[in-house]
C-alpha cells in the first residue's frame, strides 16, 4: 500500500519545499549540518501517511484492514519555535513522534529535515539526521535502563555518535548536562531508582541533550509528574530552548500547558490534522468544532467560570482509526454535520468565508462549515 | 463539632442533618524495612448527603490512603491505624467487626478506581460482574441479576446496554469502562461514593461526560461524594468544598469558591500559580521549588517549609494547626481552615 486513495490536504498555506539535490552521501551530510536561520523551516512534513495492517491466520496471513494511525498529515516546524500538538488518545500524535524519528517506516509521504526527505536516507545521512532529532519521553520511570547509571545513561548517545564528545571527554560533558538540567553533578554515579519523577525526567531531557540536537520532540513530557513538579520541568524546558537554539514538538493532551509553551498548535483527530495555526487563533479563534469541543471541555481552576462557561459535551467515542467515518472523521460526534460532510473530505486550508481578512479566525481548518466561537473565555 | 450519639440508622435514605462520614484524627502508618512510614498522619473531615468533597494533593500526601482506610480495604499489615476515627452515621466502623464492615462496604460505601480496566475482572463478562452485586448482598436469581445489571447499564448511558450485557472489559472504550464502574458503585444506591481520581485516564472531552454522569447521579439519589484527585480544574467544576492534602496532613480546608479566590496556605497558593491558563498566555510559571518530602522523614515543623517562600524559625520547629480563618475585621470565615503560621498573612496579602 503505497499510495493511499484518500484526497489529500490542499495544504496551500504551508510554504514549499525547497528539496536539496545531494547526489552523494556526503552531500547529504553536509546540507544536514548546515544551519538554519531563525523561523526558516527545518523540518517540513508532507501528506505523511502510516498505516498499521491487520492480518488474519496464524499460518497464512493475510491483510483484513489497516488501522490508519496517520492519514495525511503536513505541517511546518520552524527554526527556534515549538509546535504543539494536542488530541485525544489513538488520534496518532505518538505515531507522528515516531515517523519523526525514523522509528517507524512512514506508509506514504514525506519528511524533509533542511530539504532531505529523512524517509529515504539511510547510512551516514541518516545517522547525522538522527543526532539532530532527539526525544523525551512520557514516561520516566520506564524509558531510562534502570540497570544503568544515570553516568551511563546520559553518555550512552556518545557511543553512537563519538565525534561529538572523544571518550576522555565524557564524563566531564556529563557533568555538564546534569548542571544543565539542574541535577547535582556529583550524581553521576547513581542509579535512576534513586531519583523521583520530576528529577527523572531531567535526566531524560539531559540524554536528549547530549548530542546538541535541533529539535527535541516530547510526546507528553509532563503528564505523569506532580503539579508542583511539572512547572519547574516546563521552566526548564523554556529556558533550554532559549540557551540552545533548540525547536521543540510538543506532543500533549493538557492543553493548557501546550498553549503556554506553543508558538503554533496543531489539534489532530482521528490521523488527521483538524485545524493548525497559532496559539492565539487556536485557542482563541477556533474554527473547527472539533477544536471547540476539546477546550470547552477542559475542566479550567475556577469556579466562578464553571456557571458562565459554555460547554459542549460531545456524544459517543472516537471511532476506530481502522474504519474511520467517510468524508469528515468528526463528523459522527458533530453538531453540525450535514449530508455534505458524509461524501466530501474537508481540506486543511483557510476557509472561504474568512479568505483574505486578516481576522485570527483565517487560519488553516478542515471544516466544510468553519465558524469562529470563543469558547475559552467568560462572556 | 459535636458527636452524634445515635443508633445505627438502617434506612439508607434517612437524613438527619449531621454528616455523613467523619473521620477524626486519622493516623495511617506502614511498617517497612526502612522504617515507619507515615501515610497520613491526623486527618479530620466530613461529607453531609448530596455534598461533595474534594481531596486534593498530589502523589503521596495521603489522599488515596485516607479513601482505602475507610472502605477498610488497607493491606494489614503492613499498613497499622495506630489512631483515630471514622464515622459512619456516628457509628466508628474501626471499632466494627469484620462482618458489620462488609455490610457497609458496598452497600452503604462505594469506590469507583481510577483504573477500570486493571479494576474489572478481564474473564468475565459486566453484566456477569455487575449481577454479581445482586446475587451477593440481595440472593438475587441469576435472570434476575441479569435485568437489573442491563437496567445499571441504562442509568449510566450505555447505548444498547441490552445487546452488549454479555461483552467482556476489553470490548468498551476507556470511558464505557469507566460508566461500568460507576454502574457498579451505584448498584446497591450506597449513601456516599468514593472516587478516586475517577477521570485521570480519560481522554478530556469523555473525562467531561463521565464527570457529568457522576454528578447527575449523585444529585439524583442525594449521595454524598468523596472525589480524590490532583487536578485543580476538575474539582473546581464539581466539587462543594475542598480539602488540600500534603504530606499527610489537611493544610487548608474551604468551599470551593472561596479556595481559589483567596488560598490560605502558601502550598494551596504555588499550586494555583504554577498551572498554566486556557484562556491567556502568561509569563514564566511559578514553581514551587524543590520536591514533595519523603514520608520516612518528613520535615520537622511544618512539612511544607523546606519548600515555603515565606517560611520562618517557626515554621521549622511547630507544626501549625488546622484552625479557622478570619477576616480582617476578625469575623470567621465560615468553612476555612488553614495549617500555617501566618494564614492571617497568606489570605489577605
Amino acid at each position: 500500500m503505497a499510495e493511499t486513495d484518500e484526497p489529500q490536504d490542499a495544504t496551500p498555506n504551508v510554504s514549499d519545499v525547497e528539496v536539496v539535490d545531494a547526489h552523494s552521501e556526503a552531500e547529504a551530510v553536509a546540507a544536514i549540518d548546515a544551519p538554519v536561520e531563525r523561523g526558516e523551516p527545518i523540518l517540513q512534513v508532507r501528506n505523511l501517511v502510516k498505516h498499521f495492517p491487520l492480518t488474519q491466520g496464524i499460518l497464512f496471513k493475510r491483510q483484513i484492514g489497516a488501522v490508519k494511525a496517520v492519514d495525511g498529515v503536513s505541517f511546518d516546524l520552524y527554526q527556534g519555535e515549538t509546535l504543539g500538538i494536542v488530541g485525544e488518545s489513538g488520534c496518532g500524535k505518538s505515531t507522528v513522534a515516531k515517523l519523526l524519528m525514523n522509528l517507524e517506516r512512514a506508509t506514504a509521504g514525506e519528511i524533509f529535515y533542511k530539504g532531505q526527505d529523512i524517509t529515504r536516507l539511510s547510512g551516514r545521512a541518516l545517522k547525522a539526521v538522527r543526532r539532530n532529532i532527539q526525544m523525551v519521553f512520557q514516561d520516566p520511570y520506564t524509558s531510562l535502563n534502570p540497570r544503568m547509571t544515570v553516568g551511563d545513561i546520559i553518555g550512552e548517545p556518545f557511543d553512537i555518535h563519538p565525534e561529538v564528545a572523544p571518550k576522555g571527554d565524557r564524563r566531564r560533558k556529563v557533568q555538564e548536562l546534569l548542571d544543565v538540567v539542574g541535577l547535582n553533578p556529583e550524581y553521576i554515579n547513581r542509579y535512576p531508582h534513586q531519583f523521583s519523577g520530576g528529577q527523572r525526567q531531567r535526566i531524560g531531557i539531559a540524554r536528549g541533550l547530549a548530542l546538541n540536537p535541533e529539535i527535541i520532540i516530547c510526546d507528553e513530557p509532563v503528564s505523569a509528574l506532580d503539579v508542583s513538579v511539572q512547572a519547574q520541568v516546563i521552566n526548564l524546558m523554556e529556558r533550554l530552548q532559549d540557551e540552545f537554539n533548540l525547536s521543540y514538538i510538543f506532543i500533549a493532551h493538557d492543553l493548557s500547558i501546550v498553549r503556554h509553551i506553543s508558538d503554533r498548535v496543531g489539534v489532530m483527530y482521528l490521523g488527521r490534522i483538524a485545524e493548525i495555526g497559532s496559539d492565539e487563533q487556536i485557542y482563541d479563534h477556533p474554527t473547527h468544532p472539533y477544536t471547540q469541543a476539546l477546550l470547552s471541555a477542559v475542566p479550567v481552576p475556577d469556579p466562578e467560570a464553571r456557571e458562565h462557561r459554555e460547554r459542549i459535551i460531545l456524544t459517543g467515542d472516537v471511532p476506530s482509526p481502522a474504519n474511520p467515518p467517510s468524508g469528515c472523521r468528526f463528523r459522527t460526534r458533530c453538531w453540525k454535520a450535514q449530508d455534505k460532510c458524509a461524501e466530501e473530505v474537508p481540506l486543511l486550508a483557510i476557509p472561504e468565508s474568512f479568505k483574505g481578512s486578516d481576522t485570527p479566525a483565517a487560519h488553516e481548518s478542515a471544516c466544510h462549515f468553519a465558524e469562529e466561537k470563543d469558547v475559552v473565555h467568560v462572556a | 463539632m459535636t458527636i452524634i450519639e445515635e443508633a445505627f440508622v438502617p434506612s439508607p435514605r434517612e437524613d438527619n442533618g449531621g454528616p455523613l462520614l467523619e473521620v477524626r484524627d486519622l493516623h495511617v502508618e506502614f511498617r517497612t524495612r526502612e522504617g515507619v512510614v507515615r501515610a497520613v498522619n491526623g486527618v479530620n473531615y466530613s461529607v453531609k448527603a448530596g455534598e461533595t468533597l474534594a481531596v486534593l494533593g498530589e502523589s503521596g500526601s495521603g489522599k488515596s490512603v485516607t479513601a482505602q482506610a475507610i472502605m477498610g480495604i488497607l493491606d494489614m499489615p503492613p499498613a497499622t491505624i495506630p489512631q483515630g476515627e471514622i464515622l459512619f452515621r456516628g457509628q466508628d466502623m474501626l471499632k466494627m467487626s469484620g462482618e458489620e464492615r462488609r455490610k457497609i462496604r458496598g452497600q452503604r460505601i462505594a469506590m469507583i478506581f481510577q483504573d477500570a480496566l486493571s479494576s474489572l475482572n478481564p474473564v468475565l463478562s459486566v453484566g456477569y460482574q455487575l449481577g454479581e452485586m445482586f446475587r451477593v448482598h440481595q440472593g438475587m436469581s441469576k435472570k434476575d441479576a441479569k435485568a437489573k445489571a442491563i437496567e445499571l447499564m441504562d442509568r449510566v448511558k450505555i447505548p444498547a446496554a441490552a445487546a452488549r450485557v454479555n461483552d467482556y472489559p476489553h470490548q468498551f472504550s476507556g470511558g464505557m469502562r469507566q460508566r461500568i464502574m460507576i454502574a457498579m458503585a451505584l448498584a446497591l444506591e450506597p449513601d456516599l461514593i468514593i472516587a478516586d481520581e475517577p477521570t485521570t485516564a480519560l481522554d478530556v472531552t469523555v473525562q467531561a461526560q463521565v464527570m457529568d454522569l457522576l454528578a447527575e447521579l449523585q444529585r439524583e439519589y442525594n449521595m454524598g461524594l468523596i472525589l480524590i484527585t490532583h487536578d485543580l480544574g476538575v474539582v473546581a467544576d464539581v466539587a462543594d468544598k475542598i480539602a488540600v492534602m500534603y504530606a499527610g496532613r489537611i493544610v487548608e480546608r474551604a468551599p470551593v469558591h472561596e479556595l481559589y479566590k483567596r488560598p490560605a496556605h502558601p502550598y494551596t497558593r504555588g499550586l494555583l500559580d504554577s498551572i498554566p491558563r486556557l484562556d491567556q498566555k502568561g509569563q514564566e510559571l511559578y514553581a514551587i521549588k524543590g520536591l514533595p518530602p519523603n514520608l520516612l522523614r518528613i520535615p520537622s515543623g511544618c512539612a511544607f517549609n523546606p519548600r515555603c517562600p515565606k517560611a520562618e524559625d517557626v515554621c521549622r520547629t511547630e507544626v501549625p494547626d488546622l484552625l479557622g480563618v478570619t477576616e480582617q475585621d476578625g469575623s470567621e470565615l465560615v468553612g476555612r481552615a488553614s495549617a500555617c503560621h501566618f494564614r492571617k498573612e497568606t489570605i489577605h496579602g
